[in-house]
Formats: structure tokens, sequence, C-alpha cells
């Protein structure tokens, strides 16, 4: 952690999203900061992983000398199963998404609206080539959408905006996002700032952020 | 007596003509049928549209096939992951379609395509610039997008075993799409890793019933793309 750290590091968000994850959850997580948050499941809390591409029990990186080309995550990263996971094709890997069986999905964020608003596949940009994957099928499918997000952009632009400017994943997803700052939930009025960073106070969040906050 | 093995992943795509649609398995690497692919490049055909998730790494496999000009389209969810640039370069150039259909949608429009579903309504991409021009209708309160079922003349896949019937089982998250694009395809052609007598597979355990394959060619070793890849491969 650098000197200048204000608010929770990239782990401590992960630790946070993970706080939130009730026991028996079926629970798929984006690329990114969101793979950390099986790190902090609490003791006692069994969940399942849900990875798209056909593995529900999905473990953690192989040991090495233990590797399977042919076992893999979204990310296209080795990985293990669980005992008692189990492999199925896409079409139904996808009916667990969009049938709404998935109960939690954690996933990163370019831009979040206060109407819940999503946008983190494209930045419109006419030259970059279009890649979506799976992530509109989860936000259109999954009971409930939570973000894992810097509070705003390298260059310092707020991610949590008024109304999203890069395409969107999908209109009115996320429920709740967890920044470096502040835990912020999206409710009918807008974004309502639910807890703050150790030593961040409400303004602090407000300057950086593209709308107007609701404090609890 | 039924025996659908044929002799060579050559001759196996002997019939692959100019201007077909093939739908190849795989998720990256994992499933992908790379000798066939490979058989498919020295067989010559072109102006292909290729369904498959990714646009292939390296200059290998899908990417070769690219690479050599016999894709005119692609139809896929994610056309660029690491090591993946024979795609871009071509699509910045203008010279290859691509079709972007979410991950999901894309899996759900093969199944419907083999079970004979010619259109469905999901709430993937409603609102988003990928539904621009798509029917939208309100069932229950909820909007929808209209897609269609999608179909093959040939589906490449790989399984772990086969029988001479073709019933299928596949290696853990290999499976990925080739169940689906096997029953999408007029003709699925299947690289298996192992073949076995009739009997041998559990009924209760095959993944892909036999219907749904044409032809079966054994590669027991077969090529991984990522270490052709890392090795900076290119084929042929």
């Amino acid at each position: 952690m650098s000197e200048e750290q204000i608010g929770w590091n990239r782990e401590q968000m992960a630790e946070r999203a993970a706080q939130d994850i009730p026991n028996g959850s079926y629970v798929n997580l984006g690329i990114g900061i969101p793979e950390k948050v099986v790190r902090y499941v609490p003791d006692g809390t069994e969940v399942i992983y849900h990875t798209e591409n056909g593995l529900l029990g999905m473990g953690d990186a192989p040991e090495e000398g233990q590797e399977d080309p042919e076992l893999i995550n979204a990310g296209k990263k080795l990985v293990t199963a669980i005992p008692g996971a189990s492999y199925f094709h896409h079409a139904d890997s996808f009916s667990m998404i969009r049938g709404g069986h998935i109960d939690i999905c954690v996933l990163g964020a370019m831009q979040v609206a206060e109407n819940g608003d999503l946008a983190n596949w494209s930045t419109g940009n006419p030259d970059a080539i279009p890649a979506v994957g799976g992530a509109m099928d989860l936000v259109a499918g999954v009971k409930t959408i939570r973000v894992i997000t810097q509070h705003v952009t390298n260059k310092g632009y707020p991610k949590l905006v008024e109304k999203c400017t890069f395409p969107l994943t999908g209109a009115g997803v996320v429920s709740r996002i967890i920044s470096d700052l502040a835990v912020i939930d999206v409710t009918s009025e807008g974004f309502k700032v639910v807890e703050l960073a150790p030593g961040v106070d409400f303004d602090y969040v407000q300057e950086r952020t593209g709308c107007k906050l609701i404090a609890e | 007596m039924i025996n659908k093995q044929v002799n060579s992943v050559h001759d196996a795509v002997a019939n692959i003509n100019d201007g077909a649609t093939v739908m190849i398995g795989g998720f990256g690497e994992a499933g992908s049928p790379i000798e066939l692919i490979h058989a498919l490049i020295d067989h010559g055909a072109k102006d292909l549209t290729v369904v498959n998730n990714n646009t292939g790494s390296g200059h290998v496999g899908l990417a070769a096939l690219i690479e050599n000009k016999r894709v005119a389209k692609m139809i896929c969810s994610f056309p660029k992951s690491a090591n993946s640039f024979v795609f871009p370069d071509l699509y910045k150039k203008g010279e290859i379609e691509l079709e972007l259909v979410p991950q999901g949608t894309l899996a759900e429009r093969i199944r419907a395509g083999g079970a004979g579903v010619p259109a469905f309504y999901t709430a993937t991409s409603v609102g988003t610039p990928l539904a621009e021009g798509k029917e939208v209708r309100n069932i229950n309160g909820r909007d929808y997008v209209l897609e269609y079922g999608l179909t093959a003349d040939f589906a490449l896949i790989k399984s772990l075993k086969a029988d001479r019937y073709g019933n299928l089982i596949y290696n853990k998250t290999a499976r990925n799409f080739a169940p689906v694009m096997a029953m999408a395809a007029e003709t699925t052609i299947v690289q298996t890793k192992e073949f076995v007598e009739a009997g041998e597979l559990d009924p209760e355990v095959v993944v892909t019933p036999g219907i749904f394959v044409d032809q079966i060619i054994t590669v027991a070793d077969p090529l991984l793309e990522s270490k052709l890849v890392a090795a900076e491969e290119v084929y042929p």
C-alpha cells in the first residue's frame, strides 16, 4: 500500500464484497478484482462458484504438475474442480444464468449510472474490436449484480455517473457498488452511501462522484 | 453395420464447400479440434462463415484458418484474447466481417437451431447497442429481444471418447459449445481422443447421443494450441 492510499485497497475491496455473500450462494465472479473475492469468503460459509464456460464448483488454481489445459475458467485461466463439481455445455451454463439460478454476480465496471445502468464492455471507440463475452447475459439473468470498482478512472474522472456515456452492458441492473471509498447502493432515489471506507468522509466521496449522493 | 469412423482428418473435411457455414467447438484452446481445423486449411475451402466463441490464438488452429483468408465472416462473442492478433488486424483493415453475439445468446441460438426452434426472446442485450434494429417485445412486464436460431452446414468438434454410433463424452470444460453445435449442424465431424467399443460408454452418462454425429476420426495425441503458440508455430 502506498503512503497516499486513501480508502480500501484492491484486497480490502474484495474482502468487503465477500462479506455480503450469504452461505449457500451460487456465485459468478468477473475477471479482475472480483476474482479475489474467493479468498475472503468468511469461514463457515460455503459458496459454489460458477464459471460460464461450463463448470459449477470451481476451485483454486491447480498445483504445479496438476494443470489440465481443458480445465479453465471464463478468463481462460487454469483452475480446478472441487469434489462435487459438475461440468455442462454452454447452453446449460447460460440457462443457469438467464434462468435466474445464479444468486450473485460480482463484476468490474467502466461506468455505473445512478439508475443502475452498467457499462463494462466497450468504450464505443470505433477503432476498437468489440468484444462482449458473457457480460450482457450475466447482468440480464443473475438475480443480484454487484460491482467492484475504483471510484474514479486512472485520469480521475468519476465512474459513478448520472448517465453512462459508454455503451451499456445492461440497463438498471446494478444493486450495490463496492469502491475503494465506499459501499453504495442503487436505490429508486439514486446512489445511497451505506458505508464509508476508514478515513474517508461523505464530502470526499461526493466530490469524486458524477451525481448527487444520498447519505445514509 | 453402422460405423461413423472415417480414415483420416482429410477425408473427414473433404466435403466442406466454399461458402459453407462451419461451427467450430472450443472456448479458447479447451475443446478446439485443432487437427480438423488444420485439415480444413489443407482442404482449401474458402468464403466460410465460422461460428466460434473466439477467433483463435497465435498462427495455428482457428487463427491460421483466418490468416489464410478462408473465413469471410466470424460469428462470435469475444474476438480478442491474449495472443489473438490475426483477426483484429484483418478486422481493422475491413477484410473480415464480424457478427458480435453475447455468449449466452450465441449458445442459445445454436441450441435453438439444433432443436428446430426458429427464434426466441431473451432479456440479454436489451437497452444496449447489440439490440439495435432487433424486435423488442414486452412479455409480462419485461422487455425481451428477438434472436434467431443458428444452424450450420458443418460442425467440427472434439470429444474425449466416441463409439461407432457417435455417442460422445467430453473432457472437463472442453465440452463447452460442442454438444449444441453437434445438434445444429447438418454434418457433425468429431475428432476423438479415444475410440471405444459400442456399449463401453454407460448410456446414463453419454453427453451427445450418436444421432447428432456423422463422422469420427481418432486423434489420440492432439496438438496443444498453447504450446504451439508459445513456440510461435505457424500453420501450415
